[in-house]
């Protein structure tokens, strides 16, 4: 049984107090807002793409539990000055990660420090919390106009 | 009556076992209540012994599924005391009830210019079917504020109140804030500028009395889940002479006396509100359920809850970091609050593996966060079988959150 501490992991809490890249991007070419209507989560993703397709710049704001506070906060460190084929890469490798049997542990190699989330498999509820910043950077890339939402 | 805590607490089997190996400390009543053993043995024996169809069987147990189901309207008539069994019509539940009386009373009786008065602290379901109406018919929608402590401005509420008010529609007990609200004075208000009152009983009927007659309300709606009775049922109780003036609901079986493709000819009520085969066996419950609050008394279980509701709030007060929402003078069963530095969402997660299930979320009265800006909080929500050393874990488990975050 997974405890508390593995969805907690001290990495978490610590992106959870002090957010990366948090704030307004501006000026920015793509944005997205992504909405969690369960607990009221929300979240409004900043891009800055340059012509080689890659991620410049990425700024998240909003209000959100724990979980995608600190998911949002690991992803755009992660993205940060890579090409957006990564993110593609990532994010397939994050959903796989986030759903898969409970007994198969983290690719660490492909995920990295995102690792640390893979708790959330555990606790089906809190599962969007951590992929809703995925899915919001998604239609910011895409340059959907609809807020993303996870219902 | 005197309140035997041990022997409440042994008529509910669901309360008797692990979760992640603490034992369960369910605080989440305001959501839904548990089912004590006479309710889930109600149904079973429907079940294994009467079930049948109703009022159409000629037959043994159509006769004896009739007579347990027209007995719960009576149990229900005499418990909100109104004054006839032809006032007392099933629903799916409070939702329903209310979008019942939207679509029926209202498209009969309001119209462009009309207004419909309801509170800020409305769950959605006595927001969005009054918001329908609106958009259907033209009429305007408006809102009776609050205060901080979560207490309707009355003084407001007289000044919105005219001869344009068609509807006032107030929840008796709040879900997401435990106020209950002064609706004795509200209706009479409500009833000298004409307007009609529709009061949301979802949360109250299991904690506080109601006397449909002495209080004079137009239409009472609760659900038997919140009421320790089976989900998916609950129950409109209106005025006769507004129901009998009302058009039909929805049309189909058990409604008609007669029908040709010309004409239908409506039954008389309720059942002229009970379209199609109703939850038999859920209603049949409800009676039990009913009894079942009965067999404890209000005056005991008010005393209780009190009890334990102010058991709860010192222990909030005293709380580091915790901001109670909700602190209406006259408020029952629910603790409803924000702790700094952890969201209501991982507190929700983190108190589960305590053994400890609240709520945590918007508790579908967005309306309630916007006005405090928040955008969630958590709620322990209390009911008659839970205990003091129940709230001594949900504190120790709320310790244990902040520590985590510290
Ligand atoms: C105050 C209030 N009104 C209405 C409802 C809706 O009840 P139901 O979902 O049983 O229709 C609830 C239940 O959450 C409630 O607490």
């Amino acid at each position: 049984m997974f405890s508390l501490g593995d969805l907690y992991q001290q990495v978490i809490i610590d992106h959870t107090k002090s957010p990366r890249n948090f704030g307004k991007l501006d000026p920015c070419n793509h944005d997205a807002e992504g909405y969690n209507p369960l607990c009221g989560d929300q979240l409004h993703i900043y891009l800055q793409i340059n012509a080689d397709n890659i991620i410049e710049a990425i700024k998240f704001e909003g209000q959100g539990c724990s979980i995608s506070t600190a998911s949002a906060s690991l992803m755009t460190e992660a993205l940060k000055g890579k090409p957006v084929a990564e993110f593609e890469r990532l994010f397939a490798a994050f959903h796989h990660m986030a759903t898969a049997d409970m007994e198969e542990a983290p690719d660490e190699d492909a995920l990295g420090k995102l690792a640390v989330l893979s708790g959330v498999k555990e606790f089906p509820s809190r599962i969007k919390c951590a992929t809703l910043c995925w899915h919001t950077l998604k239609a910011a890339i895409e340059d959907k106009a609809e807020p993303v939402r996870t219902e | 009556m005197t309140f035997d805590l041990a022997s409440i607490r042994a008529d509910f089997p669901i309360l008797h076992q692990e979760i992640y190996g603490k034992p369960l400390v369910y605080l989440d009543n305001a959501a839904t209540t548990q089912k004590p053993q006479i309710v889930i043995d109600t149904l079973r024996h429907y079940y294994e012994k009467d079930n049948a169809n109703i009022h159409r069987g000629v037959h043994t147990l159509s006769e004896r599924a009739t007579k347990d189901y027209e007995a719960t309207r009576d149990t229900i008539r005499s418990f909100f005391h109104a004054a006839s069994t032809k006032e007392v019509i099933f629903t799916r539940g409070t939702t329903d009830s209310i979008n019942l009386v939207a679509s029926a009373w209202g498209s009969a009786n309001v119209q462009a210019g009309d207004e419909i008065l309801i509170s800020h602290m409305e769950h959605h379901s006595n927001i969005v079917p009054w918001q329908m109406l609106c958009e259907r018919s033209g009429a305007t929608l408006k809102v009776i504020p609050m205060n901080e402590a979560g207490e309707l401005d009355l003084e407001t509420y007289a000044n919105l109140l005219s001869e344009r008010t068609k509807l006032v529609g107030i929840v008796h007990m709040s879900n997401a804030l435990g106020t209950i609200n002064p609706i004795a004075t509200m209706i009479a208000q409500a009833h000298a500028v004409g307007a009609k009152v529709l009061i949301d009983g979802a949360q109250a009927a299991a904690h506080v009395p109601v006397d449909m007659q002495a209080l004079d309300i137009d239409f009472y709606v609760t659900s038997a889940h919140k009421m320790y009775g089976p989900t998916g049922v609950g129950v409109l109780i209106a005025k006769q002479a507004i129901l009998e003036a009302m058009p039909p609901y929805q049309g189909g079986g058990d409604m008609i006396l007669m029908v040709t493709f010309e004409k239908t000819q409506y039954n008389d009520l309720p059942h002229k509100f009970e379209a199609g085969t109703p939850n038999i066996a859920g209603v049949i419950g409800f009676g039990a359920a009913i009894k079942y609050i009965q067999s404890i008394g209000f005056e005991a279980i008010e005393k209780r809850e009190k009890e334990l509701l102010a058991y709860a709030t010192k222990l909030a007060q005293a709380f580091t970091g915790l901001r109670q929402i909700g602190t209406a003078k006259d408020k029952a069963c629910v603790l409803s609050f924000v702790l700094d530095g952890v969201h209501p969402h991982d507190l929700g997660t983190i108190l589960d593996r305590e053994g400890v299930a609240i709520r945590a979320g918007h508790h579908c009265a967005m309306p309630v966060m916007q006005f405090y800006k928040v955008p969630a909080t958590a709620r322990a929500s209390f009911s008659i079988y839970n205990t003091e050393a129940e709230v001594d874990a949900l504190f120790a488990a709320l310790t244990k959150a902040r520590d985590m975050f510290a």
